[in-house]
């Protein structure tokens, strides 16, 4: 309970090494029809402080892979190979080798997974004291009024009025509130990297952006280390220092959130940003991916983009390509992804603010003349 | 060709489904074994009529599979003979049953305002008649001889407590968007009953009609052992009935002649209730079209 | 022009008593053939309710719906009818709309065959492929005879569309119709119902919770935002993405996450006075934008309901304090 962010980001810098590194994970899941590769040669490392966001669409692998770091994926997956290292204070474990007990520990003090708000995140008997208090009581921490104290911090954070929330049910909170609920409880025990699915899906887009705004607070103020995973774009643009493209399982682009945004290299990340429409500025034509997400049972050869790529060529659909370096700090694994840079000097990207401003304008004396 | 093959493939995916519960599925194989025992195993053995004194109560041996009667008659054959009307009177009620409910049912959920409140209403009342002793008074003034009036009578009576099932389902099932788009097109009622409502409420009839079975079964038994119901010929309850009034629970010796009917019943009953596991996975539409 | 459909004065109150609710509260509007209006708002402004009294769906608490200038509560029966076709509805959920029991083909055939569309099964089937090719489901033969959970999010709600196709409707209310579809499909969808309007002249009504989607479908179109029952403001998309005048469309356009990482940094922040939105059940007086709106004049905006006023840039506003104020959303 004592260890505050300050320790946390020193580590990285005495031994140079992330907090959290995942190294060639692979999650698949056994079903009748056979097995489903959710998670394929996964490698990451998670900076101290750094909030990463992971976008893909549904089958994408993001969900799984958020849920792997905590262990709380069903009992038919497998996780395996694969090593997701944690380190801190400089001691360092493979999560994966966690007893039951250890990893319960790890689950909350040292990495908490905030849930998509609806209902069944929480326990409907109980009020939002009693599962504070569980929570706290499970982890061995039995002074109740420091738990209560601690909670009110918490809520107070959220900016929800503790004095309304903290003897309430879950179903009389609204969706926000209940968000915010879950944010506060997952800081409960004080852990050192949060890991949030889908924080603003299915909340009201003035809801979405008070958690964004909370989300911000947290991670410029406190430090938190965060991975957000998404299918909204807009949540990585709002959130995230690094964007990964997900793909078929695989991490199929990495890079700082303007890399991704502005210079994707990837089609697949180059594909999502010309389907996704921005309310500000101008009007821009839209194209969408041709094609569905693959089947997890039965992937394509090769790159498992390649069916639904414009860039394809016969070497996709044999030798599935590897992250490469595209840019510092920015990895693509495309076989063409030259190819994508070219295609984007020929046709840019209207996104940035001065692009937006222009077009505007334009439609401004457009009207003006017409 | 088509005609044949259409069903031919319907059998087969709804067999192949019914495998993957195993517990399920040899409590299929177990109600086919029953089935086949209590319909065409009366043409291979014959019923055993001959009083043998040398042969009272014996217990079951390579002789006399399941042992012998206080007349020295073989249980075995008594039993392969006395489960057709059993299974026939348990089939219509149950069959009845579950058409009264299925059909009131969606229409009262569908229709909604008057008509579900008549409907309702008289099902109410009819599930509030305490239906054994009912039809126990009702066995004193209709001589209940005959088989199908026997299961007309209990299905007549078992229906309200699935009506109410039915129509909870089909009311939501009313509320779900595909419901509305076929109103929006205007497909007509009988369209949105029998296309769109009964269709997905089909893994519960068929559950429903098999646990209306198992009901019936028991009822029936009961109203033949307390002697309410004057069936003539030989089936598992009567077997029960007369062991009982002549005292088989008395004598450690006359045990085969009371259990074996019993365990008859039971196995019956344990293997359609275990069937249900498989039946729903085989009428689960997703399923059936992965398969 | 004169509209092809028109609400006046729509209000639906669901519950009795003490526990009412008024889910739509005196909206009004009109829309000319042709034209694409996207109903915009939270979840419980009642775009939803407003979208299915339009279809004939769920009947108004009061108020009228006309369509191509006639009452719908005036027609008789087999006018009914005829409305009831002409306009559909495409819902939200591609895993909710379709039977999961019926396979593509018998979803397709069943209208088609009922309204004497075709005159027999075969007819009925050269016209389901037909309508497969035209919502870009091909090829049509490998597709007709599936289930719906053989098809994927995006498949599915192109069936929906075909489905609602196969009666000839000259009006389509799209309610969410692609916010549970996969982003990377989105557009493919709304760029087909795009094409439907030019192709079978059917007007649109789109309803969502997504501007940007709005923006993006209604471009030179209008937009009309709801909150709480009420209509807020609406106008052409281009002034009303540009230069919202009530403070709830302001706060909105403001609150829209952006696919942008610098955008999303440089857009202004509103802060509302209270964050929750109120409850249903117990509306606030007046405005009921009041309690959150930053630009809350007490004695006016809780005392009387502002009207629906016309505004010199085009559309309508219900406010009043606000109307002549321009805000520029990016800082």
């Amino acid at each position: 309970m004592t260890k505050g962010k300050l320790d946390w980001q020193m580590d990285e810098h005495q031994n140079g090494k992330a907090p959290l590194s995942l190294q060639n994970v692979h999650v698949s899941y056994a079903t009748r029809r056979g097995k489903v590769q959710a998670v394929r040669n996964v490698t990451l490392d998670l900076h101290a402080g750094e909030s990463l966001a992971l976008i893909g669409e549904s089958g994408s692998g993001k969900t799984t892979l958020g849920l792997a770091i905590v262990r709380l994926l069903p009992e038919t997956a497998q996780i395996s190979p694969g090593v997701i290292l944690y380190r801190r204070d400089g001691r360092e474990v493979d999560i994966l080798k966690l007893d039951r007990n250890e990893m319960r520990e790890f689950r909350w003090r040292d990495c908490a997974m905030v849930f998509q708000a609806a209902l069944n995140a929480f326990n409907p008997v109980l009020k939002i004291w009693a599962q504070a208090w569980d929570t706290a009581k499970a982890h061995g921490w039995h002074d109740k009024e420091a738990v209560r104290r601690r909670l009110v911090e918490l809520l107070e954070f959220v900016q929800l009025d503790p004095k309304r929330v903290i003897d309430a049910y879950p179903h009389e909170l609204s969706g926000g509130m209940r968000q915010r609920v879950l944010l506060a409880l997952s800081l409960l025990l004080n852990p050192q990297v949060l890991i949030l699915d889908e924080p603003t899906t299915a909340l009201d887009i003035i809801t979405q952006r008070t958690i964004i705004k909370l989300l911000r607070k947290l991670k410029e103020d406190q430090g938190f280390t965060m991975i957000f995973i998404s299918h909204d774009l807009a949540i990585a643009a709002e959130l995230a220092d690094r964007v990964a493209t997900m793909y078929a399982g695989r991490i199929v682009e990495l890079g700082a959130s303007e890399d991704i945004f502005y210079r994707p290299r990837h089609p697949y990340t180059l594909g999502l940003i010309r389907a996704v429409p921005t309310v500000t500025g101008g009007f821009e034509q839209l194209f969408s991916i041709p094609g569905s997400p693959p089947d997890l049972i039965d992937l394509p050869s090769g790159c498992k983009f390649h069916p639904r790529c414009a860039f394809a060529t016969d070497r996709c659909k044999l030798e599935e390509p590897e992250l490469e370096e595209v840019g510092p700090g920015h990895t693509a694994a495309c076989w063409h992804w030259r190819a994508v840079e070219e295609e984007l000097q020929r046709n840019p990207l209207h996104r940035g603010v001065l692009s937006v401003l222009q077009a505007i304008s334009f439609n401004a004396e457009e009207e003006a003349v017409s | 060709m088509d005609i044949i093959r259409g069903p031919l493939r319907w059998l087969g995916t709804t067999l192949k489904l019914m495998t993957y519960n195993k517990a399920g599925f040899i409590g299929f194989l177990v109600t086919l074994a029953i089935l086949l025992m209590a319909l065409v195993g009366p043409f291979f053995v014959p019923l055993d009529t001959k009083t043998k004194l040398d042969k009272i109560y014996q217990p079951p041996s390579t002789e006399h599979w399941f042992g012998t009667d206080h007349q020295g008659r073989d249980i075995f054959s008594q039993i392969v003979h006395g489960g057709k009307d059993v299974i026939y009177v348990a089939a219509v009620a149950a069959f009845l049953s579950t058409f009264i409910a299925v059909t009131f049912g969606t229409l009262s959920a569908f229709a909604g305002g008057a008509v579900d409140s008549v409907i309702m209403g008289f099902t109410d009342i009819i599930l509030t008649i305490p239906q054994f002793p009912l039809l126990a008074v009702l066995a004193a003034f209709i001589k209940l001889d005959n088989l199908t009036l026997l299961g007309v009578f209990l299905g007549l009576l078992s229906w309200p407590a699935l009506l109410r099932a039915v129509r909870s389902q089909a009311l939501s099932l009313k509320e779900r968007d595909f419901v509305e788009a076929a109103r929006a097109l205007d497909l007509g009622a009988g369209h949105i009953i029998f296309r769109e409502l009964v269709p997905n409420m089909m893994t519960y009839i068929v559950i429903s009609f098999t646990l209306a079975m198992t009901a019936a079964v028991y009822t029936q038994v009961g109203l033949v052992l307390l002697g309410l119901v004057p069936v003539s010929s030989s089936n598992w309850g009567v077997m029960i009935s007369l062991a009982w009034t002549q005292g088989a629970i008395f004598f450690r010796d006359a045990m085969w002649r009371i259990m074996m009917p019993i365990l008859a019943i039971a196995v019956f009953q344990l293997s359609v209730i275990t069937m249900t596991r498989s039946l729903e996975l085989a009428f689960n539409p997703r399923l059936r079209t992965m398969a | 022009m004169a509209p092809i459909l028109e609400v006046r004065n729509l209000t639906k109150k669901f519950g009795k008593g003490k526990e009412t609710v008024t889910a739509v509260d005196s909206v009004s509007f009109a829309i000319e053939p042709g034209e694409t209006v996207c109903l915009v708002g939270e979840s419980g402004c009642g775009k939803s309710t407003t979208g299915r009294m339009v279809a004939g769906l769920l009947e108004p608490t009061s108020g009228e719906v006309l369509f191509e200038g006639k009452n719908i509560k005036e027609l008789d029966s087999a006018g009914f009818r005829r409305y009831r076709q002409s306009v559909q509805i495409i819902h939200q959920d591609p895993y909710a709309s379709l039977n999961p029991t019926q396979t593509v083909r018998q979803i397709l055939t069943a209208p088609l065959l009922r309204h004497n569309k075709v005159k027999n099964r075969a007819g009925a089937e050269a016209r389901a492929l037909e309508l497969l090719e035209v919502v870009d489901l091909t090829p049509a033969r490998d597709m007709i005879d599936k289930y719906p959970h053989q098809l994927s999010g995006g498949q599915r709600q192109r069936v929906a569309v075909a489905r609602a196709l196969t009666v000839e409707p000259k009006f389509i209310v799209a309610d969410e119709a692609v916010s549970m579809v996969d982003v990377s499909i989105r557009v493919s969808i709304l760029t087909m119902l795009a094409r439907l309007k030019e192709q079978f002249h059917v007007t649109f009504l789109f309803i969502t919770h997504d501007l940007a989607l709005a923006k993006y479908f209604a471009w030179t179109g209008r937009i009309t935002v709801m909150y709480l029952g009420r209509i807020v403001e609406d106008g052409p998309t281009q002034r009303l993405i540009t230069d919202p005048r009530h403070p709830y469309t302001q706060a909105l356009l403001s609150a829209v996450p952006e696919a942008d990482p610098e955008l999303a940094h440089r857009k202004r922040q509103i802060e509302l006075r209270e964050a929750e939105i109120p409850s249903l059940l117990n509306l606030p007086s007046g405005c009921t934008f009041h309690p959150r709106c930053p630009y809350f004049v007490p004695g006016e905006c809780d005392q009387r309901v502002p009207p629906l006023e016309p505004l010199d840039v085009g559309g309508r506003v219900a406010c009043p304090v606000r109307k002549h104020e321009h805000v520029p959303l990016l800082v």
